[in-house]
């Protein structure tokens, strides 16, 4: 363990916020998905709506469940009323799609202008007979991924706090849907109890596909441990218990709003793990929660062995190769992490915004990797100026570069591969049977190289004499 | 508020951007809230930008809006002009400077004190105007502006050239197959033996603008950008204008014509009868086509055309005029400019739509039932879902509309292109319907489905619910590896976690 190394701590720095990343209200675009009864309204205006119009690309075809509220100039002088205005839209969503949630996306334009969506919404929520809850996801405060943790701790408000089996009157609403829910999960009960380890309930917070969910929740299965719930769920009505005692754990690191809301709000203790992406991410995620629950970790040895064994095609590309991201969904740290492991140097970590106490795991784990793999630490760069990047990226020559879709094109055709960041936002990379596709990732463009070297056409810029 | 899924035309910045960006070594910066520079994907991505795209943001945060953006805006007009040099700076307001209301005008006056380059305020109101009006506004702005400030250092040259010579107005990143038209247009200016002085703003440096007095004429060929620099440019300097598109056989003509009496009338001496004549008959195949027995079979067939209003007019005229197909509705949604679509298309179709809601445009397709629409990528989904072939005709568009091959839609190599287009969307529609009629080519019943019929596994209800999960298409090979993993390793139940062993086992 002990390296020949200098003990230097990970460095930190802080540039100016010129850099290019989604507007957080993006965030629409995986959670509607996610949450299959839900409807997203953006109160926003026609550039918001610009965007996620051209960000979804083809889904914006399938009468996705989001649509835009669009302040016109009325709104913004007040002589529209608000409480109306949005009253008029939510009853039309009501009629076509009858959701059980809406959720208002506020945005810039609605903090600027100081609409008091959280006051509003309690009114018309009474008026409408259906929830509202307020997420102020907009770019003014938020990167990307973090439109998500807006949404998810304003959730985290919505979660019950009984089991419904004492708490009867509260069945009322959805009361069939409810009852069928019910019947099936007493049957699972009943079936799987004997295989769980007694340890106080588990619940996990972040939106993941379907397949990925049930992954993370067999893998922590085999270790006797039992996820009570998950927030979000597939559906609103289905949304986890929360007690007070409840033990909580993250699966991304951009969910620190919501973490401190179930620490602070719903009274629940969160166990501080680093992020199950890339096999020693998901191994360290499970030995944390397996410490916490007092349970030795079964087999992880070996399968963590396995899962590297079974990548290994795909490691050979890159070890020893370098890797600069850029920043710009969160994801970083954890991502270079795992490059590390990999066998990669990471020249630079560019991060929108760093919790440090709610990724202190993820951080020392970032910190013993590299020291395990005998690799200088990186700097941290908070808020970075991608002017400045691409000077570093000039110099460095990194052999790849993990970027937004606005640098991609042009670094390439300046001879410097790249692999586009939200790729890793919208592919399933969690756990140990998705460390190939975040591998199969990130080895394209080398891959790419390998079938293309020998033609000679790397730099495909002219270069124009500079005054 | 308003109740908005899809918007035709994009918010004013865009425009704007649209605008900086075409020229060459002019640098916008927005001022806006972080993540509105997403016109940077759209450029890098849709046109396959191989340079930097030269749009920064003033990053409007917190701060800002409790003390106001002070040194920032300055500080990063000066910052950008020591990195790059750009002849011009366009500091472009947002929705949410607009609401902001700092004082822009006094930041670029005390930018200007120190920036090498030039820097000006884009003149535009997010609340009035769209993305294609603020790109008109916007390009009109520049061109004044290089023509007073050459105007005052006495370096505005003001002798028309020597030849009949051309401004073509209006090229910009971003529109709609810009760039195979605007070589077209070079193409046919020279072939009319008409130089070419500048083309503007796509490729064009803010020093040639002093220039565009010296042409004869200036081209329009697009209703929706230019018109306004060309009648700015008609009162300055008294240059007349071209504003016929040359999209289709009929109108291209039209366009050659009026280049000839405009630049007769300042004593060319051209006749260009020859040629439109030659083009007609044997450069283009638009005319014989038409006469072929392929477009007879088009006789009377229902078609709606949707789009911006230069391209959703020449179509309208093409199907109508040149084809013999019957337009039910030709429709635009360029609300701010009905009256002139409504006067081009009314004597080619049986009835004019002006909307931006793409609802009640899906619900006019609906109702009409053509058998092919042209229209916007929104209407080649509304097609998809209704099984009614769509050519894509104009803006909004995708990355598929963006074609590396040669494949103007003006000029004379245009009118092939069109045709193809046109024909290739009634013919697929037909060979659908008859295929669905005659039950298909291959009548035979299929024997085998796939090879899991009978494995003798039994799916659990939790692995049927995961295997349910997986997308269609690559179900039924996901369900054979696993299969054949569970086979292999002598699981009688494939459960869900057999289901992702059997995954991580294949490594896919």
């Amino acid at each position: 363990m002990t390296v020949a190394q200098q003990p230097e701590a990970l460095n930190f720095e802080c540039e100016t916020g010129n850099y290019h990343t989604f507007c957080p209200i993006s965030c629409v675009a995986w959670l509607y998905q996610k949450i299959e009864d839900s409807f997203f309204l953006v109160i926003g205006t026609k550039t918001c709506g610009y965007f996620l119009q051209n960000a979804m690309g083809v889904m914006i075809f399938a009468e996705p469940r989001y649509a835009m509220a669009e302040l016109e100039e009325g709104d913004i002088s007040a002589q529209l009323n608000d409480y109306e205005e949005l009253k008029r839209l939510c009853e039309q969503i009501k009629r076509d799609r009858n959701p059980s949630v809406i959720v208002w996306i506020g945005t810039c334009t609605t903090e600027i202008i100081k609409t008091d969506l959280e006051g509003l919404a309690p009114k018309l929520e009474a008026d409408l007979g259906i929830p509202i809850v307020v997420a102020r996801a907009n770019g003014l405060d938020y990167a990307f991924t973090q439109g998500e943790d807006t949404v998810l701790a304003a959730m985290a408000h919505r979660c019950p706090e009984k089991s419904p089996v004492s708490e009867t009157e509260k069945v009322e609403r959805n009361a069939i849907q409810k009852l069928m829910n019910f019947g099936k999960k007493k049957e699972d009960i009943a079936q799987d109890e004997s295989e769980y380890v007694d340890h106080p309930p588990l619940v996990l917070f972040g939106s993941l596909p379907d397949p990925v969910v049930t992954q993370l929740t067999l893998e922590l299965k085999k270790q006797g441990i039992k996820v009570s719930g998950w927030l979000p769920a597939k559906r609103f009505t289905e949304l986890p218990v929360i007690e007070e005692g409840y033990y909580v754990a993250g699966v991304n690191p951009f969910l620190s709003r919501t973490a401190t809301t179930l620490m602070r709000r719903r009274k629940c203790k969160l166990i501080g793990a680093p992020f199950p992406i890339g096999p020693d991410g998901t191994r360290a995620w499970i030995e944390k929660i397996c410490s916490v629950f007092g349970i030795t970790p079964q087999g992880l040895d070996e399968r963590e062995a396995q899962i590297w064994a079974g990548v290994e095609d795909y490691v050979k590309l890159i070890r020893g190769k370098s890797v600069f991201l850029m920043g710009d969904n969160l994801l970083e740290i954890s991502m270079a992490r795992f490059l590390i492991r990999c066998g990669m140097t990471v020249q630079e970590i560019g991060i929108p915004y760093m919790d440090k106490r709610y990724q202190a795991a993820e951080l020392a784990l970032l910190e013993k990797t590299c020291q395990e793999m005998n690799s200088p630490l990186p700097t941290i760069m908070e808020k970075p100026d991608n002017y400045n990047q691409l000077q570093r990226i000039y110099e460095l020559k990194p052999d790849l570069v993990i970027t937004g879709m606005a640098h991609a094109n042009p670094l390439e055709a300046r001879g410097i591969n790249t692999k586009w960041s939200v790729e890793f936002t919208f592919a399933q990379i969690h756990g140990f049977g998705n460390a190939r596709d975040v591998l199969e990732l990130v080895t394209r463009p080398l891959r790419r190289n390998n079938n293309l070297k020998d033609l000679g056409w790397d730099k495909l810029v002219r270069e124009e004499a500079k005054i | 508020m308003k109740l908005a899924y899809w918007m035709y035309a994009g918010p004013a910045h865009i425009g704007t951007l649209r605008i900086a960006s075409s020229f060459k070594n002019v640098h916008a910066i927005m001022h806006a809230p972080l993540g509105d520079d997403y016109f940077n994907v759209m450029r890098s991505m849709l046109s396959r930008e191989r340079n930097f795209t030269p749009v920064t943001t003033s990053v409007v945060d917190r701060n800002v809006l409790a003390r106001g953006s002070q040194e920032k805006v300055v500080d990063n007009i000066t910052r950008k002009d020591a990195e790059e040099h750009p002849d011009l700076i366009v500091l472009t307001p947002t929705c949410t400077s607009s609401i902001l209301q700092e004082d822009l005008h006094n930041f670029v006056e005390r930018a200007q004190l120190e920036a090498k380059g030039d820097v000006m305020l884009a003149d535009v109101n997010h609340y009035r105007y769209n993305e294609l009006q603020a790109a008109d506004r916007t390009l009109q702005q520049i061109v004044q502006y290089y023509i007073e400030k050459a105007r005052k250092r006495g370096e505005l040259p003001t002798e028309k050239t020597a030849k009949p010579s051309v401004n073509i107005i209006g090229v910009s990143t971003l529109g709609f197959h810009n760039n195979h038209d605007v070589t077209e247009l070079k193409r046919l200016m020279t072939d009319l033996g008409i130089q070419v002085n500048t083309v503007i703003p796509e490729g064009a440096s803010v020093h040639e603008l002093k220039t565009m007095p010296q042409a004869w004429f200036n081209l329009i060929p697009y209703r929706e950008l230019g018109l306004t620099t060309a009648k700015y440019l008609e009162e300055e300097f008294g240059t007349p204008y071209v504003d016929i598109t040359p999209m289709g056989v009929v109108e291209t003509a039209r366009c050659i014509r009026k280049i000839q009496q405009v630049i007769n009338a300042q004593g060319a001496e051209v006749d260009y009868e020859d040629f439109i004549n030659e083009q007609t008959l044997h450069v283009s195949q638009a005319a014989w086509f038409s006469r072929s027995i392929d477009c007879q079979n088009l006789t009377g067939k229902k078609a709606v055309v949707f789009g911006d209003n230069t391209h959703a007019a020449a179509l309208t005229k093409i199907l109508s005029r040149e084809m013999g197909i019957h337009v039910v509705w030709a429709g635009t949604y360029c609300k701010y400019d009905a009256d002139w679509f409504r006067e081009q298309v009314s004597e080619y179709c049986d009835e004019v739509l002006i909307t931006d809601d793409h609802g009640e445009i899906g619900d006019a397709i609906a109702r009409v039932e053509p058998s092919a629409i042209f229209g916007t990528q929104m209407e080649r989904h509304v097609g998809k879902r209704l099984d009614i072939p769509c050519g894509v005709i104009a803006a909004p568009i995708h990355v598929q509309n963006f074609p590396i091959g040669y494949k103007p839609f003006m000029g004379y190599e245009g009118t092939n292109q069109i045709t193809d287009l046109i024909y290739n969307s009634f013919t697929l529609g037909m060979e659908d319907h008859l295929l669905e009629i005659f039950g298909g080519h291959d009548t035979k019943e299929v024997i085998t489905k796939g090879i899991s019929a009978e494995s003798g596994l039994n799916w659990t209800k939790d692995g049927q619910a995961e295997l349910n999960k997986i997308p269609g298409f690559v179900r039924g090979k996901v369900k054979r590896n696993t299969e054949k993993f569970a086979r292999e390793r002598g699981f009688k139940d494939i459960s869900a976690e057999v289901l992702y062993a059997a995954k991580e086992s294949v490594g896919a």
